[in-house]
């Protein structure tokens, strides 16, 4: 039987995945930041997940304004890195895990998650700047990663409740899935961060803390708070971290927390960072 | 109807479905700078490359005109504009100081220092 063992949650900046293909990953900027993750590389070698399930969003790269699917789960074989603009990231082509996939879209369908179903899709920063943080420069990634795609750039995103309850459904259908496999889900976006308009640069470092604390050890309180608090208090980009909810409600209601970074800036970006296990 | 409280939040925009609506061409346009044919379509002639677009007259000039702020207005999203930056050669962090209204080095400099504080950003109230 599947299982889901850990839950990561981290920012995905997509300077973060630009200095690192540009050999900038030592420069005195970057370094305290790809620091904040040697503890969390050793963990996944160690953890060894057979797949990811990244919970991330698609900054106009995949979807444009043609097509908007609030929850959009990848089940190809394979899903390349997406073409942004300046050419795709010099990373591996991401493989899936189509059986495990097309069998969440289903049990999630089921349990009325009206999921979207796609075959074919290029994964952007959103995806792959989370798996250069975990797994660094590997000629190929180390296991199969299923994208689950959700809307946060036409207002509104899903709420954080309706996210909260997604992982729980996720973890149901993992567990009915027949064969062996650890799965871990990533949970990615935000911090505090504002890209627009006069306000653009906010961060709200007591926010976030208060985020990283209440999400950890009181989840479900965290999943009621209202989309305005988010754009608010931390800014228009970090409606980004109810994708962390997702993650969340996957886990036990009780986690270990094996690892925490939080680090000010990346760029425009408060980078927040967190491993949790379940704990029996 | 209550008063939409996202209106309230000083410099900030929400990309609803009303400036989804109001941005759909302005958006698709940056969304078709994704190819370098059209990047360099458009850099060889920018004007005669939006009349390939049923954008108004406003939208096309505040691209000509490099206007951020002026295209968040007019329907464009962040996500998208972002798209005309980077065909300029422009960083993340140069458009966001303009639409902050300072220089780059300033704006860098905020950053390290922490970002903007929210204290005094909540709400248009809190601006005097």
């Amino acid at each position: 039987m599947a299982s889901i063992t850990a839950g990561v949650a981290t920012s995905h900046v997509p300077a973060i995945g630009a200095a690192l293909d540009n050999g900038k990953a030592g420069e005195a900027y970057w370094a305290p930041i790809f620091a904040g993750y040697d503890a969390s590389k050793a963990w996944i070698a160690a953890e060894k997940p057979d797949v990811v399930i990244l919970v991330y969003n698609d900054h106009a790269s995949a979807f444009s304004l043609e097509l908007i699917p609030t929850f959009a789960i990848g089940c190809a074989a394979q899903f390349a890195p997406a073409d942004e603009g300046w050419g795709p990231r010099p990373v591996p082509i991401v493989e899936g895990h189509p059986e495990l996939a097309g069998h969440l879209a289903e049990q999630l369908i089921l349990d009325e998650f009206d999921m979207t179903i796609v075959n074919n899709m290029d994964v952007d920063h959103g995806l792959t700047v989370p798996l250069s943080l975990l797994f660094g420069q590997p000629d190929a990634w180390p296991c199969k990663v299923i994208p689950l795609a959700v809307n946060v750039v036409q207002y509104p995103p899903p709420t954080g409740h309706r996210c909260f309850n997604l992982g729980k459904a996720i973890r149901k259908a993992v567990e009915s899935f027949p064969q062996d496999l650890k799965v871990v889900v990533f949970g990615t976006g935000g911090m505090s961060h504002q890209l627009q308009g006069p306000r653009a640069g906010l961060i709200n470092r007591d926010f976030d803390i208060a985020f990283l604390d209440t999400l950890v050890s009181d989840p479900a309180t965290q999943a009621k708070v209202p989309h305005i608090d988010y754009v608010r208090e931390a800014g228009s980009e970090a409606i980004e971290l109810v994708m962390w909810l997702v993650m969340r409600g996957a886990l036990n209601d009780q986690v270990r927390e094996v690892h925490r970074f939080y680090h000010v800036p990346a760029s425009n970006t408060a980078v927040g960072h967190l491993i949790l296990e379940n704990r029996d | 109807m209550a008063e939409n409280p996202f209106k309230d939040i000083p410099g900030t925009t929400l990309f609803d479905a009303e400036q989804s609506r109001l941005g759909y061409h302005l958006n698709m346009f940056c969304m078709s700078l994704m190819k370098a044919a059209n990047r360099d379509a458009f850099k060889a002639d920018e004007g005669a490359y939006l009349d390939r677009f049923p954008m108004t007259p406003a939208q096309k000039q505040s691209v000509l005109d490099r206007d951020w702020n002026g295209m968040l207005a007019l329907g464009g999203n962040i996500y998208f504009t972002a798209k005309i930056a980077a065909t300029d050669g422009l960083s993340f962090q140069q458009i966001a100081a303009k639409m902050s209204g300072v220089s780059q080095p300033e704006y860098a400099q905020m950053m390290l220092d922490g970002g903007r504080s929210v204290e005094g950003n909540r709400s248009k109230k809190d601006k005097h």
